[in-house]
């Protein structure tokens, strides 16, 4: 009895997953398809896009800086060895280029936004106002959902190039300015090493792609909510922990899709 | 349409955004396999070509004058087939060679051309007759190997 009393509770959870994996696919459509009308309304996006995109400028900035500065120190330190300091400025821009630029401006769009995503349309659900515009014949996935997503998905890439960016001035300032490493050295091997289209366009989608990974989690979770104040804190971590795992995951099957060749 | 001070700041985000997408495909990036410029293609058959790669430089007297664009092995001659793209604004004569060489001593392989006295010079599609493979390591051990061998011989 026990046996089959698991065995159920097994099966009862995994078609929990699978049914709110289908549910939230169909909100992704849904939202896609209603997602012309924004065109009429470009403010929704642009007051969204103040939101979540000026607001994580500093972060995102100061942090690529420090990225930057650190990727600088650690890769002298291990290409002095060989006698190739010079190709410091390759390391940098390639690490922040390829990988660290989209992924840690995946992982901190997903705390710093993605949280306040979540917290502010799990309350806004809490406090019926989904329901009341529900009411009025404002459909929410249109109102509140759409111009969110879109703003997220025209921010993370921005964000992702500042951070390579401002990570290569960064470790500019750390080999050349700091350790003394050749300048004219430090950026031509780095422009002779870095292609347009194979490192620089290819971490550019990476980025648009955890854009829209982390922004529609973080908005789905809100969504999905249920309207009590424990859930909505439950949803807010779950928005994270789903965003960075999935991030992790993403950025796994983009770069063998990528760079396996 | 009523304007705020929203759309300022919004407009400086996209703008700063757009500008580091700038700096990193100018400043940092290079544009190598997206080119312009007007090109020929001419093939070299090489014994071995070491670790040359695709996209590697073409170089004559240390200028790149175009790249490699394909490495395949022919199975008649049992010879690797390398095609280069090289920069129609450069000519060479038909007697060219063609060498694999390193930059530094672990750098990358790139291909040097030596320009040959012939008139005519090669077009699309012509083949560089004159090819002088990789410098492979263990090759080069032997032929040390050997040479001192031969010394030690001699001053018995």
């Amino acid at each position: 009895m026990i046996g089959r009393r698991l065995l159920g509770g097994l099966g009862n959870t995994v078609r929990d997953y699978v049914e709110s994996l289908g549910y939230a696919t169909r909100t992704f459509f849904t939202m896609l398809g209603l997602s012309g009308g924004l065109l009429r309304r470009p403010r929704l996006i642009v007051e969204q896009l103040h939101f979540i995109g000026n607001y994580s400028l500093l972060i995102i900035t100061l942090s690529g800086l420090f990225v930057g500065m650190v990727l600088g120190l650690q890769g002298y330190y291990t290409l002095n060895k060989y006698g190739a300091s010079e190709s410091l400025g390759l390391l940098v821009a390639l690490g922040l280029t390829r990988e660290l630029g989209p992924v840690i401006t995946a992982l901190l769009f997903a705390g710093r936004a993605g949280t306040s995503l979540t917290a502010e349309i799990g309350l806004m659900k809490a406090g019926e106002q989904l329901s009341a515009m529900e009411m009025m014949a404002v459909n929410p996935i249109q109102r509140v959902l759409a111009p969110r997503f879109w703003a997220g998905v025209v921010a993370v890439p921005l964000l992702a190039s500042v951070f390579s960016a401002v990570g290569i001035f960064g470790g500019y300032l750390v080999g050349v300015k700091l350790i003394g490493v050749d300048a004219g050295a430090f950026w031509s091997q780095m422009q002779s090493g870095v292609d347009l289209w194979k490192d620089v366009f290819n971490g550019f989608v990476k980025s648009v792609v955890f854009g829209i990974a982390i922004t529609f989690i973080a908005l789905y979770q809100g969504y999905e909510a249920r309207p009590t104040p424990e859930d909505v804190a439950g949803a807010t971590t779950r928005s994270v922990v789903i965003s960075s795992l999935m991030i992790w995951w993403l950025d796994f099957m983009l770069t063998a899709l990528m760079f396996s060749r | 349409m009523q304007r705020k001070s929203l759309d300022v700041w919004v407009g400086l985000f996209i703008v700063i955004g757009v500008a580091a997408l700038m700096f990193l495909a100018l400043k940092a990036g290079n544009n190598s396999s997206f080119s312009l410029a007007k090109t020929y293609e001419i093939t070299a058959k090489f014994d071995n070509i070491g670790s040359l790669r695709p996209q590697a430089a073409v170089k004559a007297s240390g200028v790149v004058v175009g790249r490699v664009a394909e490495i395949a092995f022919d199975d008649k001659s049992y010879k690797a087939a390398v095609t280069l793209e090289m920069d129609s604004t450069y000519k060479f004569p038909k007697d060219s060679s063609a060498k694999i060489l390193t930059s530094g001593l672990l750098g990358e392989q790139y291909i040097g051309i030596e320009a040959g006295g012939d008139e005519k010079n090669l077009s699309a599609g012509d083949k560089i007759a004159r090819t002088q493979s990789a410098a492979v390591l263990e090759d080069l051990i032997n032929q040390f190997i050997y040479s001192k061998a031969a010394e030690g011989k001699d001053s018995n």
